[in-house]
């Protein structure tokens, strides 16, 4: 049978560049390729032979969205390999900072990337028309969480204060207390958030994923905590690469990863949420059973929701931990070099991050690796392409290539961080 | 009495991507040579940042880098607050919402400044710890002395009458913002 092609150039509102191709026999999906033809970037490269020190300095380069996720993954995994224990102080702030990076980045895919699928328009400037309120609440939420940035990081992209052990500075109280209204402010907007994308149309698109997230820690996690599945997988960072491995597929220069002996899995919110709903703040809870969420969710389209939900748990933490919070003696604790393997996982707004060093004697970095959560999902993104496209062969090539540009922004991929992402080919026949 | 306008010089870029540094390189030019009530600010171009820069201000120039296909160091004039807009394509930067996405958000929004000129210098070369190209230094200097020859006749025409015409001269070739900002990229 005659095979017809429906391309998507370059997927647009995703971070990078990367493209989709689909071909269809008859009423089959054939082939699913996301392919990402991002340059290959070279991190883990550039990272051998410098300090440790420099590395929270350096991999926050790989992000203007989520440095503090490569701040943080690589500040544990550095202190891990220098056999360092942190403060609870400095825990608290590192929490705080996560906290700030969720809010800008879930407000940001939220409002200006995701929002206009479900309501219809080609992006935010044309929603901006009909909608000027919901934009101007999002870029006002968007501000309150690049506030915490710019207090406690020195500045909103890639931030400055933080080092291995700490802060390079802590702010004063009375720093943190002039957020504190802004962040009311935040969680009261954040929970109408939830009411408007909880609004939205959602498709009957349901998975069973693996789910891999980090958590066990007794909290929501950011930081600290085991990696888990779902599928009964409970290890320690320091496990990782024993159970998950990256390959190399033809398409794409982002590696893509796999859970050893069991295949494709899912990192980001859906995964968190699910294994960590008991750890949600109650207002969290709430505004998930008012956003019709259960403990669970496998839509991954609304995972737009799980992400308002988010903002509201972040604010919450945000709120408590500014509450509580007495300027520490010291902002970091000491460092001094030894040779070492150190291995960490933090939560990334978009899923688990992960990165190990290999440090000499001396501090310098003799080998990296770090797999973002992009990288990790790309199996399961051209998953959820083979299974939900299967149903919407009748629709208008258009009508498709939209569903699946929205199906790739469900997980809102950050491919330059990954290329370490989008086009969409569709062959018909 | 009337509040005198406010006033921005908004400086777009990446001082570490060649030509994209066009825009920063304005900036260090201008600092300590506007008037006291002209603020200069720089900034990566995401459009949450320019939208947020944009508030409360009358007048502003936005100093930025540009692909087209002219020749390098050509300056591009779009006089936004008059109807005039930037190619809006796709943006390179983060999430695809750059300066031409902001200032369309801006006025949708109903916030775009009454005055906006955007001045984008057209690039040759943007790699990584690129110099910034001779003819884009020297188009840099011109825009430079332009806003400072402007700066005053904002003043002295404000309100404006139509629309202010700052010294520097336009351009035939309309800007590609699409391709001109290669900023930080994101996980």
């Amino acid at each position: 049978m005659a095979r017809k092609p429906i391309t998507v150039e370059m997927l647009a509102r995703v971070e990078g560049e990367g493209g989709l191709r689909l071909v269809i026999d008859g009423d089959r999906v054939r082939e699913v390729e996301l392919r990402i033809f991002e340059p290959p970037r070279f991190f883990e490269a550039f990272l051998r032979g410098r300090s440790f020190m420099e590395a929270p300095d350096i991999t926050a380069r790989i992000c203007g969205i989520c440095p503090v996720a490569y701040q943080m993954s690589a500040v544990h995994a550095m202190e891990d390999a220098l056999g360092v224990t942190i403060t609870p102080e400095i825990r608290e702030l590192r929490r705080l900072l996560y906290c700030g990076e969720w809010i800008e980045s879930h407000v940001l895919h939220m409002y200006m990337l995701h929002a206009p699928d479900f309501l219809g328009y080609e992006g935010a400037v044309e929603m901006a028309k009909d909608y000027p309120d919901v934009v101007r609440d999002g870029l006002a939420l968007k501000k309150l969480g690049n506030e915490i940035l710019r207090v406690l990081g020195g500045r909103e992209i890639h931030p400055i204060n933080v080092r291995v052990g700490g802060f390079y500075r802590a702010p004063s109280k009375r720093e943190l207390r002039e957020l504190r209204d802004g962040l009311a402010r935040g969680r009261d907007a954040s929970l109408a958030t939830v009411k408007l994308v909880a609004g939205f149309d959602f498709p009957d698109c349901e998975r069973d994923y693996e789910f891999v997230s980090v958590g066990g820690g007794g909290e929501y996690p950011f930081n600290e905590g085991h990696v888990l599945s779902n599928k009964g997988l409970d290890i320690t960072p320091q496990h990782y690469e024993a159970h998950f491995e990256e390959f190399h597929v033809r398409r794409s220069n982002a590696l893509h990863s796999r859970h050893i002996g069991h295949g494709a899995y899912l990192t980001g919110p859906l995964a968190r949420y699910s294994l960590n709903y008991q750890h949600l703040s109650p207002l969290a809870k709430q505004a998930a059973a008012d956003g019709g969420l259960g403990p669970t969710c496998n839509n991954p389209f609304r995972s737009i929701v799980i992400r308002a939900v988010e903002v509201v748990y972040a604010f919450d933490e945000a709120l408590r931990i500014v509450d509580a919070y007495e300027t520490p003696d010291r902002s970091f604790v000491d460092t001094p070099p030894r040779a070492g393997i150190g291995c960490a996982a933090t939560e990334a707004p978009r899923g688990m991050l992960y990165h190990r060093y290999r440090l000499d004697a001396d501090g310098s970095i003799l080998d990296a690796k770090i797999v973002p959560p992009t990288s990790q999902n790309q199996p399961s993104i051209e998953d959820d392409l083979r299974e939900f496209a299967a149903g919407w062969l009748d629709e208008t090539d258009d009508r498709l290539r939209h569903l699946c540009e929205q199906a790739v922004r469900n997980h809102d991929p950050c491919i330059s961080c990954a290329t370490h992402f989008l086009k969409l080919d569709v062959v018909r026949g | 009495m009337a509040e005198p306008p406010r006033r921005l010089v908004l400086c777009v870029g990446n001082p570490d991507r060649g030509d994209d540094g066009a825009g920063r390189l304005v900036a260090a030019l201008l600092r300590g040579r506007v008037p006291a009530d002209v603020v200069v600010a720089e900034c990566d171009g995401g459009a949450a940042g320019v939208i947020e820069a944009f508030s409360g201000v009358d007048c502003v120039f936005v100093i930025d880098a540009a692909v087209s296909g002219a020749s390098a160091g050509t300056i591009h004039r779009v006089d936004c607050a008059a109807g005039e807009a930037l190619p809006a394509g796709r943006a390179a930067s983060s999430h695809g919402l750059g300066v031409a996405e902001a200032i369309a958000l801006a006025r949708m929004l109903g916030c775009l400044p009454r005055q906006c000129v955007v001045y984008a210098i057209e690039g040759a070369r943007f790699d990584v710890g690129a110099d910034v190209s001779p003819a884009v230094a020297d188009a840099a200097r011109e825009v430079a002395e332009g806003v400072l020859l402007s700066c005053p006749s904002v003043i002295a025409s404000w309100p404006p009458a139509g629309g202010v015409r700052p010294a520097l001269g336009e351009t035939a070739a309309p800007c590609h913002c699409e391709a001109a900002w290669p900023k930080q990229s994101c996980s």
